[in-house]
C-alpha cells in the first residue's frame, strides 16, 4: 500500500512515520501533488500554529491540493483543525473540509489546565475508524484549541466541555488525539485507517 | 471523565564508561533500556523519562541513538533529560524523537533557555525539572543533580519557569528522594495550587498508596518513580488497579 504523509512546517511527524512503520507500512513523506495524488492513503498529522502553518499550506498551493483529494485522508492534531472552516488561533481561515470553528479551551477552575495534555477518553464514537474499540478506551492529547461537537463529529472527548476527539465526512477522517502515541488503542485506530475499504 | 493522572518510570541510562576503547558495553546497556522501556509501556505506563546521567561526548552519541531507537519502537510518548544545556541540544533529541524534553541546572543557570525552546517547539516539548530541599529557612533549589545549593526557593523558580513558558514541572524532594516514605505532598500541592501548568511528583515512592496520596493530598498531575518499577517492588498492571479501586481516575 502506497501511503503518504503530508510534509509540511509543523513538528512531531516523524512519530506517526515510526507508527505506521510498526504496522508493517513505510510512507513517504512527501509536498508533490503528483505523488500526494496518486497515494491510497494520505496522513496529515503535527503538532504546531495555525496561522503559520496555513499560510505554509497556501504559499505551496498544498491547501487546494488536500482539499481536493479523493482518497481516504487522516488529520491529526493541528491537521483536524486545519481540516475545519476557522481557527481562533491567530484568527485563521482553515480548509473548509469540515463546516465548524476552531476554538480556544477557556477554563473556569484552576485544576483545569491548557493545553490539555494527557490521556483522556473516547465516547459516541461512530464510524469505521472506531472498530473493535469501546467507549472508555484512552488515547493521548496535546491541544490548546478544540473543535466543538457537529454534524461531522465522529468520536466525542470532556475536558472542561464535550469536544470531537475525532471528525468523519466523506473521505475526510481526522482525530484530534495522537494515535500514533495512543499505545494499542492508537495501532489499531491506525490500522483501521489502512484498512478503510477504497 | 477527566484527564487520567499519568503514572512514569524513569529509567537511568549511564554510557559514559568505555571499555578497552569501545563502548560495546554501554549500547548493549542502552539496547536493555528501550527494551525495559517497552516493557513499562506494556504494562501500562502513561509515560516514560529516560534521563542521560553522562556527560562525555560518545555517551551523548550513544544516547541520541537509544532516543531514536525508543520512538521507533514505543508507542507512548516520552521525555529525555540530563545534559541538557543549549537550544541545539534540545533540537537534537527532538529530531531524534522524543515527545518532550527536560531541563534543569541549565536553565537554572540560564532561564532565558526556556523561553528560547517553548519559542522555538512549543511549550508542550519543555519539562523543567527542578532539584530542591526543605531547609529551616525554606525550599532551595539545587544544581548539578544535587550537589550546588543555590538561593533560589522552588516556589519562585517554579512560578518564573511556568512565566516563561514551561509546560510542565518536574519536581523532585532531595529531602525525600530514596527514602521511600512517600512523595513531598505539601510542596506538591502548593505548586498544583500556584502553578496554571502540570506538577510531575518525583522522589519518595515506596509503596502503592504513596501514589494514591500524592495524587489525593498532593494535588499531582502526575507521579514518577524509577526504583520501586525496576525492582518489581510495585507492578505498574497492579498499582493502577489499585489505584482504580481507591477512586483515581488512571488508564487501565
Amino acid at each position: 500500500m502506497n501511503v503518504a504523509i503530508v510534509k509540511y512546517n509543523a513538528g512531531n511527524i516523524y512519530s506517526v512515520v515510526h507508527a505506521l512503520k510498526r504496522l508493517g507500512v513505510t510512507p513517504e513523506l512527501t509536498d508533490d501533488a503528483e505523488k500526494l495524488a496518486k497515494a491510497d492513503r494520505v496522513l496529515f498529522p503535527g503538532q504546531g500554529e495555525a496561522g503559520s502553518t496555513m499560510a505554509y499550506l497556501r504559499q505551496r498551493g498544498l491547501d487546494r491540493l488536500i482539499r481536493d483529494l479523493k482518497q481516504p485522508v487522516l488529520g491529526i492534531c493541528i491537521g483536524q483543525q486545519l481540516l475545519c472552516r476557522h481557527s481562533e488561533e491567530g484568527d485563521t481561515d482553515c480548509l473548509g473540509i469540515f463546516d465548524t470553528d476552531v476554538l480556544k479551551f477557556r477554563p473556569d477552575r484552576h485544576e483545569d489546565k491548557v493545553p490539555h495534555m494527557g490521556w483522556n477518553t473516547l465516547s459516541a464514537m461512530q464510524g469505521p475508524l472506531f472498530k473493535g474499540l469501546e467507549p472508555g478506551d484512552f488515547v493521548y492529547f496535546v491541544h490548546s484549541y478544540y473543535v466543538p461537537v457537529n454534524p461531522c463529529t465522529a468520536a466525542v472527548t470532556e475536558y472542561i466541555t464535550p469536544f470531537s476527539a475525532a471528525l468523519h465526512k466523506d473521505n475526510f477522517y481526522a482525530t484530534q488525539f495522537h494515535p500514533e502515541k495512543s499505545g494499542s488503542v492508537g495501532e489499531r485506530i491506525l490500522k483501521n485507517f489502512l484498512d478503510l475499504a477504497l | 471523565m477527566a484527564l487520567a493522572k499519568r503514572i512514569i518510570p524513569c529509567l537511568d541510562v549511564k554510557n559514559g564508561q568505555t571499555v578497552k576503547g569501545t563502548n560495546v558495553v554501554n549500547r548493549r546497556q542502552a539496547g536493555a533500556r528501550v527494551e525495559r522501556g517497552k516493557a513499562y509501556s506494556e504494562q501500562g505506563a502513561d509515560e516514560l523519562v529516560y534521563l542521560d546521567i553522562t556527560a562525555s561526548h560518545e555517551g551523548r552519541k550513544t544516547f541520541t541513538d537509544m532516543v531514536q531507537r525508543v520512538a521507533a519502537e514505543i508507542s507512548i510518548p516520552f521525555t529525555v533529560g540530563g545534559g541538557i544545556n543549549e537550544l541545539a541540544d534540545v533540537e537534537r533529541l527532538l529530531n531524534a524523537g522524543a515527545d518532550k524534553v527536560s531541563v534543569n541546572s541549565a536553565a537554572l543557570r540560564n532561564p532565558q533557555l526556556i523561553n528560547d525552546i517553548t519559542g522555538h517547539f512549543g511549550s508542550q516539548v519543555c519539562v523543567v525539572a527542578i532539584d530542591a530541599k526543605e531547609t529551616e529557612e525554606g525550599w532551595f533549589c539545587y544544581l548539578n543533580g544535587g550537589r550546588i545549593r543555590t538561593e533560589r526557593t522552588l516556589f519562585d523558580w517554579a512560578k518564573e519557569a511556568c512565566d516563561r513558558g514551561a509546560g510542565e514541572i518536574l519536581f523532585t524532594s532531595m529531602n525525600h528522594d530514596g527514602v521511600k516514605q512517600g512523595f513531598a505532598n505539601q510542596a506538591l500541592a502548593r505548586l498544583s495550587e500556584e502553578l496554571s501548568i502540570p506538577v510531575i511528583a518525583s522522589g519518595g515512592a515506596g509503596c502503592k498508596e504513596d501514589f494514591r496520596d500524592t495524587f489525593v493530598v498532593g494535588k499531582s498531575d502526575a507521579a514518577l518513580a524509577a526504583s520501586v518499577f525496576h525492582f518489581g517492588e510495585i507492578s505498574i498492571p497492579e498499582l493502577k488497579a489499585w489505584l482504580k479501586a481507591e477512586g483515581i481516575n488512571v488508564r487501565l
